[in-house]
């Protein structure tokens, strides 16, 4: 065996190894995209937040039951600097959110369980494309049909039962999300009746269980850790869904729970103060990043929750 | 062929009958042309190596084979003379007559009285809370369970150790007064203290109830039960009095497997 | 025959009752979602059918020298701009002479489309020899028209309540009895820009800003995502760090896109000063958004490679490199390019984060590279959609068809490509 070949042999060695090294850096860098993602997300909120409460106490913000952003026309117009509680969008939020869920909850949990269920395989692979479509659908057509045909109808209902509805009504905005997330929900949820083991259904079977009392006694409560955790994505989702409220729901900041009132969203509000002119050192546009950290901090938190409660429930059937 | 020639060993009454039963799955035959009866309030044990049918031939007893979409039974399987298969038969009811113990335990993810008292609930058999607590209890004494668990019946059932769970699974298919209970491999995951138990309850349940038992443990057949049933690659080679099958056996298949020469 | 055997007795009855029941509500929770889905379908279909067609009208234009071109010159610019107005208007009077009165005149001009006049004007300097002539030429009818011809304007409605008067309807019915009113195929819709006229306005170069945006988030987001899911698969070891970019990876994808739109505001815009309004800053900020998805997707169809093919590659002394980009990266990737291409599907029709770039611009003209002011398909529809006329509401459904036509293909393309290219393993 020759000396030469031995040391072309390490040389090249030598060099594959940092060639090795090099592609290794380069696919750790691509990595850190996604958490410089984050960070840039959480700092460049964060960093306009900050300065927005320079302008407007953060209790103010948290705690003020009074939204009215429209700042001074005049740069002397001191007082009238406008107000900026987050509580008024967070209820409207919320009132949305709920009709939301109200409408998504059955109807994707049913759809759910009917498919995992009782549906034939020739029926589910029907179906279950069709309704991963209505998940494909872009928010902005939702909102468009719902501003254009659901709520001339919801008011026309309100109208012949005598009494009045907003044009730009929460329960508008928010039935139509509801039936956005349906897909959503019918998914994570037939997952996670797919993960209950087959052994408990048998174990209810050989008791006499109808099929029917074996999904709604047996298989439902062992799946509904999963079940919630899909829930609270969903809500995430709601929370921050944008072009459906922008284009259904109002602008008016009310602090309600009446759903056949107009009510807006923090989302709403994000874009209204954003676009069209903006001067950026305004409280007005400052505020937009406050309440994008409001939202940010809760669809994460809800989110952190449910994939918590997801993962641990696939654990236990693991 | 004479089909009632493997029903005529024992004198006990029969409470379920087989005649000529083949199961498919798909296009695989799984069982070919099977005839047995079941005496009542005995244990008759079905052996077997691995694959053999024996399992599956368990849960024709009590249709639990309907759950799977490709499985096709044929034949003629009569519990108290009534045929199962007749599409009359409500096979919901039927298995609350005919309960199973799998080879598994499978407590539902619920509490120790929970688990019990799914059973009554569904088929609405308690009167009252008193009643339903009642038969519980009863239950779980039967199933040897109560003395170490009676302080805690609201843990899940999850908690308990392998060998109580399966017997809590006993409790649970006791519970809704079954006339047969079919036990698919019950103590292959469990410990021999663990098996001792179930072996010994088994022992006290026959007085009351029929037991049918799929073991691939032949000491445990010739220590529990009184009939034994022999398959071998879905057929039934031989059946009998257990005692004449481990030591008598007609059928050199028999013999070669209890000898260890098939596994 | 023991009778509790049997499913006619009352109890059993009940219980199998109640079952028959449980899967109707299953059906009817899909049926209401599926006929919602439909529904909208229709509601949108024969709403934006007809923008596919627009209103036509003939008028005999006399095409005087003296009005177009006074000064002979037949400079390209000056017959472009020339006022053709007039001779609109004098061809028009041939057939409704009534209209002399100064109001008159106006509203006689107003059943034209604004843009006929530049649409002779273009006509004129493509062919000056016109001049000079006598032509019947066929202009755009405006929107108010275009309604009615569509039957969308119902006359039976008081007069005060619609812009098209009974006089108005008197003259297009006269024009129409001399055969001068017809519907054709629509091309303005595919070939221009947005206005503020909706017999004018356009779906092109919000087309083309989406396609430009999503040619960036591809550019970005393709090879970052799947060096990301192969670093995280093939190479990463478990440890606090990769633990830490898996959470961020599954919680940047619950993040909410507008979110996404305020980071792309405050880094991109703010920042770094990139131009405003761009597809460079769109398709940037709709990377980022599909980023996780990409990830993810990408990484699970690594993880279905089997490790036999690994080996395979390991044992011929192949190292860890050569194994990953030889072996199994061409056997992920048509996985990986599916999971890419349904990821952008979803960003094509991302709305909010753009109005936050403000790609939410009057965009006229047809943008030529991604540096250029542009807005994209679901942003143009959510102006179309805010805007007050009523043309705009057959627009805004037109347009919505052509976005769903192109998720559908790129849907399409998706599944094709994952069942041209999947490998057995």
């Amino acid at each position: 065996m020759s000396q030469s070949r031995d040391l072309t042999l390490r040389r090249a060695n030598r060099r594959s190894q940092l060639r090795e090294y090099a592609i290794q850096g380069l696919l750790i860098a691509c990595s850190f995209v996604a958490i410089f993602t984050t960070i840039g997300i959480v700092a460049s909120l964060a960093f306009e937040a900050i300065r927005f409460f320079g302008k407007i106490p953060i209790t103010e913000f948290l705690f003020s039951l009074e939204w009215s952003p429209q700042t001074a026309i005049r740069a002397d117009q001191v007082g009238a600097s406008g107000k900026f509680g987050v509580l008024p969008l967070l209820s409207g939020t919320l009132l949305i959110s709920f009709i939301a869920m109200s409408v998504a909850t059955p109807l994707g949990l049913l759809s759910a369980v009917y498919l995992a269920e009782f549906a034939k395989p020739k029926t589910r692979n029907m179906i279950k494309p069709l309704l991963e479509l209505l998940a494909g659908i872009p928010t902005v057509v939702y909102g468009f049909f719902a501003a254009l045909v659901v709520a001339p109808i919801i008011r026309g209902m309100g109208a012949g039962a005598g009494f009045e509805i907003s044009s730009e009504s929460a329960l508008a905005a928010g039935s139509v999300m509801g039936i956005m997330l349906v897909p959503f929900i019918s998914s994570l949820s037939d997952d996670v009746i797919n993960a209950v083991p087959q052994a408990l259904r048998d174990a209810s079977y050989g008791m006499g269980a109808t099929h029917t009392e074996t999904v709604t006694k047996v298989v439902l409560p062992a799946a509904t850790p999963g079940i919630i955790g899909s829930l609270l994505l969903a809500v995430s989702r709601a929370i921050g869904e944008t072009m459906i409220v922008v284009m259904a729901a109002g602008l008016a900041a009310n602090l309600t729970a009446n759903p056949f009132e107009a009510v807006t969203t923090m989302t709403v509000q994000i874009v209204t103060l954003l676009t069209g002119d903006q001067e950026f050192d305004s409280a007005k546009t400052l505020a937009a990043f406050a309440i994008a950290l409001f939202l940010l901090v809760l669809t994460l938190g809800l989110n952190i929750v449910a994939l918590r409660t997801v993962d641990k429930y696939k654990k236990k059937y693991a | 062929m004479n089909t009632d020639a493997l029903s005529a060993e024992t004198g006990a009454k029969p409470i379920m009958t087989a005649r000529n039963v083949d199961v498919f799955y798909g296009k695989k035959q799984a069982i070919d042309n099977v005839s047995l009866d079941i005496p009542e309030n005995q244990i008759t044990a079905l052996i077997g190596p691995s694959g053999c049918g024996k399992s599956t031939f368990l849960r024709c007893f009590n249709r639990m084979n309907d759950t799977i979409q490709i499985c096709r039974v044929k034949g003629d399987i009569k519990f108290a003379g009534q045929d199962i298969y007749d599409p009359k038969v409500d096979v919901v009811a039927l298995r609350s007559r005919i309960g199973m113990v799998f080879q598994k335990a499978n407590p539902f993810p619920k509490s120790i009285f929970e688990n019990v008292a799914y059973g009554p609930k569904i088929h609405s058999l308690a009167e009252s809370k008193d009643h339903l607590e009642d038969i519980v209890i009863t239950s779980l004494k039967r199933a040897g369970l109560y003395d170490e668990v009676s302080d805690r019946l609201d843990e899940p059932g999850t908690s308990l150790s392998g060998g109580q769970q399966q017997r809590l699974c006993i409790a649970r298919a006791i519970a809704v007064d079954p006339q047969i209970i079919l036990m698919d491999e019950p103590c292959s995951a469990l410990d021999p203290i663990a098996t001792a138990i179930i072996e010994e309850l088994m022992d006290s349940m026959k007085e009351k109830y029929t037991i049918v038992i799929v073991t691939h443990s032949m000491q445990q057949a010739a220590r529990v039960s009184q009939q034994t049933a022999f398959f071998h690659l879905g057929e039934l080679v031989e059946s009998g009095d257990t005692q004449a099958i481990f030591t008598n056996p007609e059928k050199e298949r028999t013999q070669n497997y209890i000898s260890g020469r098939i596994g | 025959m023991p009778d509790y055997l049997l499913s006619t007795s009352p109890a059993m009855a009940k219980r199998h009752a109640r079952h028959t029941r449980f899967q109707w509500y299953g059906r009817i929770a899909i049926a209401i979602s599926i006929s919602f889905m439909l529904l909208m379908f229709t509601a949108i279909f024969f709403r934006g059918i007809g923008a596919f067609q627009k209103t036509m009208i003939a008028v005999d234009v006399q095409f005087t020298e003296s009005q177009i071109d006074p000064s002979g010159t037949r400079d390209e610019n000056s017959l472009k701009q020339a006022n053709y107005k007039p001779i609109l208007l004098q061809g028009l009077q041939q057939v409704i002479p009534g209209a002399t009165e100064r109001r008159d005149r106006n509203n006689l001009y107003k059943l034209l489309s604004n843009g006929a006049t530049f649409d002779l004007g273009e006509r004129v300097a493509r062919k000056p020899e016109l001049i000079g002539t006598s032509q019947r030429v066929w202009v755009a009818a405006s929107s108010e028209v275009d309604l009615y011809v569509k039957g969308k304007i119902d006359p039976d409605v008081p007069e005060d309540l619609r812009r098209l008067k009974d006089r108005d309807i008197a003259w297009i019915e006269t024009l129409r009895a001399s055969g001068q009113v017809k519907k054709q195929f629509n091309k303005t819709f595919f070939t221009s820009g947005d206005s503020r006229a909706p017999e004018m306005a356009g779906i092109l170069s919000a087309a083309l800003g989406s396609f430009f945006s999503l040619l960036i988030c591809f550019l970005i987001a393709f090879p970052l995502g799947i060096l990301t899911a192969v670093y995280l698969e093939e190479y990463a070891r478990k440890s606090r760090l990769t633990d830490l970019i898996e959470v961020n990876i599954n919680n940047l994808a619950a993040v909410p896109s507008i979110v996404f739109g305020l980071l792309g505001l405050a880094i991109f815009l703010n920042f770094f000063n990139l131009p405003r309004s761009t597809p460079l800053v769109g398709g940037m900020v709709l990377a980022l958004m599909t980023l996780p998805t990409i990830i993810i997707a990408s990484r699970s169809i690594l993880r279905s490679i089997p490790q036999a093919t690994r080996d395979a590659a390991l044992g011929l002394g192949a190292s860890k490199t050569q194994t990953t980009f030889h072996h199994v990266v061409p056997l992920a990737m048509p996985g990986m390019l599916t999971g890419t291409i349904l990821g952008m599907a979803r960003a094509l029709g991302e709305t909010a984060p753009l109005l936050m770039i403000g790609m939410v611009a009057f965009i006229v003209d047809v943008p030529k590279g991604v540096t250029d002011v542009a807005t994209a398909l679901p942003v143009q529809i959510f102006l179309w959609a805010d805007s007050p006329e009523k043309g705009f509401v057959e627009l805004t459904s037109a347009a919505i068809m052509v976005l769903l036509v192109f998720l559908i293909l790129m849907n399409v393309f998706a599944v094709y490509l994952r069942k041209k290219l999947e490998r057995r393993w």
